[in-house]
């Protein structure tokens, strides 16, 4: 069962869910009438309504700590709670951006610190924990693009190319900084095709946007050629480090030609994904785009630690300094495991995803058969051919318990089960799931109709999505006015 | 020692390995050229629970806590009484160890709680439509400035020369994507330029006080361009709401609603705007509707507009935001309701006003500014504002943000519930000591 109310049904007149000190200064004039508001309509809730009402929302849930998440590019891994601890202190939770630096010396400390991790870890030379998430994060390179060709003087760039696998991000961010985007083919290798990029990357062409590895969950090989290429021809070569889970103590961007990648805090670095967000997108560059990073920098100099604009700035890209609760906890995360342990996250997310392309790939179309990086991506082309679609199968794993993984995406793979199990998952889970998915495969022949009907023993079944879309119904209404 | 992340033991690693068809996992790794792997990372060594435990509270104790210190700094950010309900709620893990709900089944806390938020910001704000939230006021603003040349295609931004300094940054960086340029406009709206897209007015405004609305929706408006209103979602619970006086597009910070500052962020923007616009809102929606048994149920709606469908004709590349701070933003409007946010208000404005009243009876002191305030007001001093916080961070007091930069000597105090009358006659004793004749 969903949960049938909401606030206005169990609001109830006179009810308040806090208690709040009285006055304890004279009152003052009130200001003019015009200025007032008449009214107000809140719900009015006791306190334990409230929490009865939001705990059986947080049932309906699924999350993490609820089970096997293998929401393919998101690392949905496990979040320590001593992350969760740690941010609330009040030396961290209780500080206001804009009191003396002097007086914030250990939060400047750990950003100055964490910007240097992440420029190590990345192979960069300078890093803005300024982005508030990963899109934030690409909206400051393809930023950082546009200033780095004006400052050059060039002027006929008006273009950024991304491959066709990529996250729909990375257009939609060329799009906004004014750029037009050109989509550059896969090859059959579910690499970058070469020949097209060859042909593609003109006089025109200010960046080419490449996710590492890519969102099939496969390392381009040939990446040294597309660097060359793109930079022989004035280009800059930009990363999505979306997926930087597989790469750490592996391989680091910067040696790879990779001029500025962000970093996705709230994937790789384990900060938990909050339905949503929060989440935090540093960006690492080379030392020739540093002096246009967003401002603010954390700096250190004799006197201690202070905040930096570059010279030649894209700006500032909130109104303080990124999401400062989120970087706590990434920078926790990398004491935690350190150079060592770092590696054997990567290697154990690389070492999952193969075994479950492995155990599965006789059960569902692999449309890429080679090893795989912390994703594999399927096709349920084999199934489709019975009648049944991804959907189904995603909707029937909700029934055995699992969250599915990304499907219909990359778009560059037909009926797409995009699977990223991450390093926090054990064996016994990962056969669990393999089991789950081999009784959908056997389902699929024997039973389809318990897939097309699928989920049975969710909150609530399929919902109609077609009539969310044609009859907006986005709100609750109380009182005459709105 | 092994990693209490990493479950997989040596056994299940050499298991998985033979299954896989191969001696070893860095065979997995043959992809990546073998100039480029394996390389060397300058990290810290590892550290066990109670070591970072440890050495993460003495780094937190090197920062001045506002649980320590009476603090009248806001500007943006704000010291809000939080109810103990909202951290409880947000840490059942079922929330925040889940993602955006993609998978509407198995996330209707997170759809239901959100179609909530989107109903608590269209009844504070007296808008129509809000969407699920922005990274943080600033942003909010910063998009709804691109809306606005969207909608009224036209390529030019006027704001209010009142705004926050830093939200004018951001709306800046945002609009040099597009070559938009962006033009300052004074109070009285004199030389507001009759083809920009919009105007972006605070209210209040940075320095604290509240302007003519009214006259701002008829300007605009009478040029063709939608007016933008940045809020403080706390004085809606006494001030009149923009929808009211006609605003279209109305962005804030959330973080007062119930977020601790830290350190400005996470924050979430609120972005609540009239219908008619809604398929150019940036950002998630959530909507009502049935599943195939006629329940009840939320999803993610108008996803043509976002970027993982539209792509590079999406009405923005956002994609993960605060969704988080949004629940404990909703679960606060929750617990304080229609008489809770009210009271918190007037404790803000008439506590913010005997402060400004006894400083201004202090002599060398005067208020800036005349008009009608909330909680925040410039106050001129008869000394250097960092030579007046100096002393009053001796005396375990966080004050004002100073000023000097654009006005001379002055300092922007704010005075919420959370300060008490000990501390204001405190704050006033100590700046009486700084006038000399």
């Amino acid at each position: 069962m969903g949960h049938h109310y909401l606030l206005p049904d169990i609001s109830r007149p006179d009810r308040i869910g806090c208690s709040l000190p009285r006055l304890d200064v004279p009152p003052s004039e009130l200001p003019p009438e015009e200025l007032l508001r008449q009214e107000l309509y809140l719900p009015e809730l006791s306190e334990v309504d409230v929490v009865r009402y939001f705990i059986a929302l947080s049932k309906l849930n699924y999350g993490v700590d609820t089970g096997f998440y293998p929401l393919g590019s998101c690392t949905m891994k496990y979040n320590p709670r001593l992350h969760e601890d740690i941010a609330q202190l009040p030396g961290f939770a209780s500080i206001h951006p804009y009191q003396p630096a002097k007086s914030v010396q250990g939060a400047l400390q750990l950003m100055f610190e964490l910007q240097q991790y992440l420029a190590e870890i990345t192979g960069m030379n300078a890093t803005s924990l300024a982005p508030m998430a990963g899109a934030h994060g690409e909206l400051a390179s393809i930023l950082l693009v546009k200033a780095y060709h004006h400052t050059r003087g060039d002027k006929l760039l008006k273009k950024i190319l991304v491959p066709d696998s990529s996250h729909g991000t990375n257009p939609a961010t060329a799009a906004m900084c004014g750029f037009e985007v050109d989509t550059v083919p896969s090859d059959n290798e579910g690499n970058v095709d070469l020949n097209s990029l060859e042909s593609m990357m003109n006089e025109e062409v200010a960046a080419v946007t490449l996710t590492i590895p890519n969102t099939l969950g496969l390392f381009d090989p040939q990446i040294a050629e597309i660097s060359r290429l793109v930079h022989e021809r004035g280009g800059l070569l930009c990363g999505d480090g979306a997926n930087l889970n597989s790469l750490l103590g592996k391989v680091k961007f910067g040696d790879l030609g990779i001029d500025c990648v962000q970093v996705n805090l709230h994937k790789t670095f384990s900060t938990p994904h909050g339905g949503g967000g929060p989440g935090s997108g540093p960006i690492c560059v080379k030392t020739n785009l540093a002096q246009f990073l967003p401002s603010p920098l954390v700096t250190k100099n004799d006197k201690g630690y202070t905040f930096t604009t570059p010279p030649k700035s894209i700006g500032r890209l909130g109104a303080s300094y990124g999401n400062f609760g989120v970087m706590v906890k990434a920078y926790a995360y990398i004491r935690t495991l350190g150079a060592e342990g770092l590696k054997e996250v990567s290697e154990n997310s690389v070492l999952n995803a193969n075994y479950l392309k492995e155990k599965l790939k006789g059960y569902y179309h692999l449309p890429y058969d080679r090893t795989c990086m912390h994703e594999v991506v399927f096709s349920g082309k084999k199934q489709k051919a019975k009648g049944v679609k991804t959907l189904d199968i995603a909707k029937r794993l909700l029934d055995y318990g699992f969250h599915p993984p990304t499907i219909y995406f990359p778009l560059v793979v037909n009926e797409a089960l995009m699977t990223e199990p991450t390093e926090t998952e054990s064996k016994e889970t990962l056969d669990a799931y393999i089991d789950a998915m081999k009784q959908i495969a056997r389902e699929a022949d024997e039973n389809p109709e318990i897939l097309h009907t699928a989920p049975h023993n969710t909150p609530v079944r399929r919902l109609d999505e077609v009539r969310a879309a044609r009859q907006p119904d986005l709100r609750w209404r109380m009182g005459k006015h709105y | 020692m092994p990693s209490p992340y990493l479950p997989n033991t040596d056994t299940d690693r050499t298991a998985m390995l033979r299954e896989i068809g191969v001696d070893s996992i860095e065979e997995l790794f043959q992809d990546i050229p073998r100039e480029f792997r394996n390389v060397q990372f300058k990290l810290p060594p590892p550290l066990s629970e109670l070591e970072l435990k440890e050495e993460l509270r003495q780094l937190s104790n090197r920062n001045t806590n506002l649980e320590d210190y009476a603090c009248f700094l806001g500007a943006g950010y704000y010291r809000h009484f939080i109810p103990s309900v909202v951290g409880h709620i947000i840490s059942r893990s079922e929330f925040y160890t889940a993602y955006t709900p993609y998978q509407a089944e198995v996330s209707q806390g997170t759809l239901q709680s959100i179609y909530e938020f989107q109903s608590l910001v269209c009844q504070l704000t007296g808008m129509e439509v809000s969407n699920a939230g922005m990274y943080d006021g600033s942003t909010a603003a910063a998009e709804a400035a691109l809306m606005a040349c969207r909608v009224t295609k036209r390529d030019k931004v006027a704001v209010m020369s009142t705004i926050h300094p830093k939200y004018y940054e951001v709306v800046e960086t945002y609009a040099k994507g597009h070559s938009i340029p962006l033009e300052k406009v004074e109070s009285n709206l004199d030389g507001l330029p009759s083809d920009c897209a919009c105007l972006i007015v605070p209210q209040p405004n940075f320095f604290g006080y509240f302007g003519n609305m009214e006259a701002c929706v008829q300007k605009a408006h009478d040029i063709g361009a939608l007016l933008i209103v940045i809020v403080d979602p706390i004085s809606l619970g006494m001030f009149k709401p923009p929808g009211d006086y006609g605003a279209d597009i109305v962005v804030a910070e959330g973080q007062a609603l119930g977020n601790p500052i830290s350190f400005g962020g996470p924050g979430v923007g609120i972005f609540a705007c009239r219908k008619e616009y809604l398929r150019q809102m940036p950002g998630r929606i959530v909507g009502k509707t049935v599943d195939v048994a006629g329940q009840t149920g939320y999803v993610l709606t108008l996803v043509t507009r976002e970027q993982h469908i539209r792509r590079e004709r999406a009405t923005s590349n956002i994609c993960t935001s605060e969704a988080l701070v949004a629940l404990a933003t909703t679960v606060y409007l929750a617990t304080l309701g229609k008489r809770g946010l009210r009271k918190v208000a007037e404790l803000c404005y008439h506590k913010a006003h005997y402060a400004a009243d006894a400083i201004s009876k202090l002599k060398g002191y005067s208020l800036v500014f005349p008009q009608p305030f909330f909680k925040e007001f410039v106050v001129h001093c008869p000394a250097k504002p960092h030579l007046i916080n100096n002393t009053l961070f001796q005396e375990s007091i966080i004050g004002g943000l100073d000023l000097s930069y654009i006005l001379d000597n002055s300092m922007l105090l704010c005075v919420t519930e959370m300060n008490t009358k000990e501390e204001i006659d405190r704050l006033v004793e100590i700046l009486g000591t700084f006038y000399r004749n």
